[in-house]
């Protein structure tokens, strides 16, 4: 081992240097800190659609502390989670403001993470090689997905009860063991108290654990890859002498600068939402659920929150229930493939053909117009209306492989588009 | 003795090594999967309740608690009981014959005496619990609605006898629990033999 060489470069020698060159001689401190931030050069034409990723992760922070203080004075069991959650909004000092935190922070998470698709979806930043990092984001998003179904029951509200009496029965679409397994996720022949303590479980130890080491295991692929750019164009092509990409710039100090601007922002908005609109007109907590959960009455309207309803509406579409099941779990799972099913030659949208632009564009509305029929009753037009946003849904990705490799592009510059200001 | 090292050992022992640890890990993991089932506890919870239908009206609905499930008693009047036949063409499983019923409910009426229907709540589609929506052209539901039970998640929609009907998303009929009359007021609820 060289660790008794002494390099000595450093001419300071004060005790700080000490100290680090101490730790690095047992732990790769400096190592890593110049590989991942003051040495990890991204492209230097970020826009604002590259503030999601960091604030994401800034939300399960959120999320990650509110939980462990709200877990304090919570109750998993049907008896006492009710009162338990009035016991944390109206006796626990503070108590309200950490739940409130906890509950947008699960609504901020979503808008969030489906600004960070999105953005992935205008750059090309699914596209080769960065498949396999999209891959692990789509695992985050799934365990995300079941983080905010487990979550949702805890309060033992009416919504809660009935949101995952729907979701559960959907396992029962499985053909042959579906009874079986429906009984063996509840462990009871409803949703019971056994249902709610491991939904309790599963939701404060074994999808965070399994959500913060996806995290982790994103920043290791993104950081070996390189970020993408809005240019779609790869830095690395065109280096300096110095080895460095002349379109690159350190990750820090410019772009954690960046972020923290960004989380400024996030925070004013989060904080807004949280003392003035806390349920957001019934989307982010849902009226129903602010009744203790009766198993003998569905509430009058039953609809998931928000960030499932795109889905939502999906499934009630087809009048068929199996079938409806099967659709929703693909409309999922599409998303996996996207860097397969894209046979496009440019990365970004600004030097996509007009037919991408169409089929991105109309996706995005569906997926909007889904989002809102799902929170609505499902009445005959409205059932027309998703049925044939449904079908658009689909066409974005099924019909991929065709309108991306016959899409006229434009060319590509070698340097990325940058105007000092 | 010879420095060679013996390819053809070290795959064996590692394959073996592989398939002992498998099986390991196999039997390991069954406890924790089989502690998801249903526990003693919540088996013998499940155990049938009886039900006074004395005072239940003509034309009414009773729900009492069986297994945590809703289950509807309805005293249907002889206006909701001709129904029944009227509506058979626009049924997905009218003779009842995929759906889930004791023998002795598989008639038109899904019932022992034909005014009384008693069935689960539970929507056959993902579980939620039907809203009884007996009037004939109910506006919630729809003009042409001829009276019956109408599920307000995903729109199915069932007859008077927890018949469903086509084109919704409902599979099957509402299941009926296995029952019997104790007497011409009581009712046993999730057992059809013996002696409540």
């Amino acid at each position: 081992m060289g660790s008794t060489t002494e390099t000595a470069a450093s001419g300071g020698g004060g005790r700080l240097a000490a100290l680090t060159k101490w730790i690095d001689d047992r732990f790769p401190m400096t190592i890593l800190w110049k590989s991942q931030a003051s040495e990890y050069y991204t492209s230097k034409n970020f826009n604002v659609w590259y503030y999601f990723g960091s604030l994401a992760l800034f939300v399960l922070v959120i999320q990650l502390l509110t939980g462990l203080f709200l877990t304090m004075n919570y109750k998993p069991s049907s008896a006492e989670a009710f009162n338990s959650v009035e016991y944390i909004m109206r006796d626990v000092d503070w108590g309200w403001l950490i739940r409130y935190m906890h509950s947008t922070g699960a609504s901020a998470f979503f808008i969030l993470v489906y600004l960070h698709m999105f953005r992935a979806l205008l750059y090309g930043s699914y596209q080769k090689p960065r498949e396999l990092l999209w891959i692990i984001g789509m695992l985050i998003y799934f365990a995300l997905m079941g983080e905010a179904f487990f979550g949702y029951l805890l309060p033992w509200g009416n919504m809660s009860y009935w949101g995952a009496q729907v979701i559960v029965s959907l396992f029962g679409a499985i053909p042959y063991v579906g009874d079986w397994l429906m009984e063996w996720i509840r462990g009871d022949y409803y949703i019971s108290d056994a249902t709610l303590n491991r939904f309790f479980a599963m939701h404060v130890i074994a999808i965070p654990l399994a959500l913060v080491f996806l995290v982790i295991a994103h920043l290791i692929a993104l950081h070996e890859v390189g970020s993408n750019n809005p240019d779609g164009i790869e830095i690395k092509n065109v280096k300096g002498p110095d080895g460095i990409p002349l379109d690159g710039i350190a990750f820090h100090p410019y772009y954690t600068v960046k972020d923290m601007v960004g989380v400024g922002v996030f925070l004013i908005i989060f904080c807004l939402i949280i003392f003035f609109a806390p349920t957001m007109g019934g989307y982010f907590l849902e009226h129903a659920n602010f009744e203790p959960a009766n198993a003998l009455q569905t509430p009058p309207h039953i609809a998931p929150v928000w960030y499932f309803t795109p889905y939502y509406a999906i499934l009630r579409s087809v009048p068929n229930k199996p079938l409806g099941a099967a659709m929703m779990g693909i409309a999922v799972l599409l998303f996996v493939f996207l860097p397969w099913l894209d046979r496009g030659k440019v990365k970004s949208i600004r030097y996509r053909g007009p037919i991408f632009k169409f089929f991105l564009f109309s996706f995005a509305i569906s997926f909007l117009v889904l989002g809102y029929l799902g929170t609505q009753p499902p009445t005959p037009t409205y059932t027309m209306i998703s049925r044939v946003f449904v079908v658009v849904y689909f066409a974005f990705f099924l019909l991929m492989p065709w309108y991306t490799s016959i899409d006229k592009t434009k060319p590509v510059p070698t340097r990325v588009t940058y105007h000092a200001h | 003795m010879t420095e060679e090292v013996d390819a053809g050992r070290r795959h064996f022992l590692t394959a073996a090594t592989v398939a002992v640890g498998a099986v390991g890990a196999a039997f390991a993991l069954t406890p924790f999967l089989a502690s998801w089932k249903p526990s003693a506890r919540a088996k013998a919870m499940g155990a049938p309740v009886e039900v006074d239908i004395s005072k239940l009206e003509p034309g009414a609905l009773l729900k009492i608690e069986w297994r945590g499930k809703a289950v509807y008693i309805v005293h249907r009047t002889p206006q909701m009981l001709a129904q029944l036949q009227g509506v058979a063409p626009q049924l997905r499983d009218p003779q009842s014959a995929d759906s889930d019923q004791p023998p002795y409910a598989k008639n038109e009426q899904r019932s022992i005496k034909p005014e009384y229907l008693v069935l689960v709540g539970v929507c056959t589609h993902l579980g939620c619990a039907p809203l009884d929506k007996f009037s004939p052209g109910d506006p919630t539901v729809s003009a042409d609605w001829p009276g019956g039970f109408f599920c307000p998640c995903h729109g199915s929609k069932f007859d008077l006898s927890g018949r469903v009907f086509k084109d919704v998303p409902a599979p099957l009929n509402l299941p009926v629990p296995p029952y019997k009359f104790v007497s011409d007021t009581r009712l046993l609820i999730g057992a059809d033999t013996g002696n409540a």
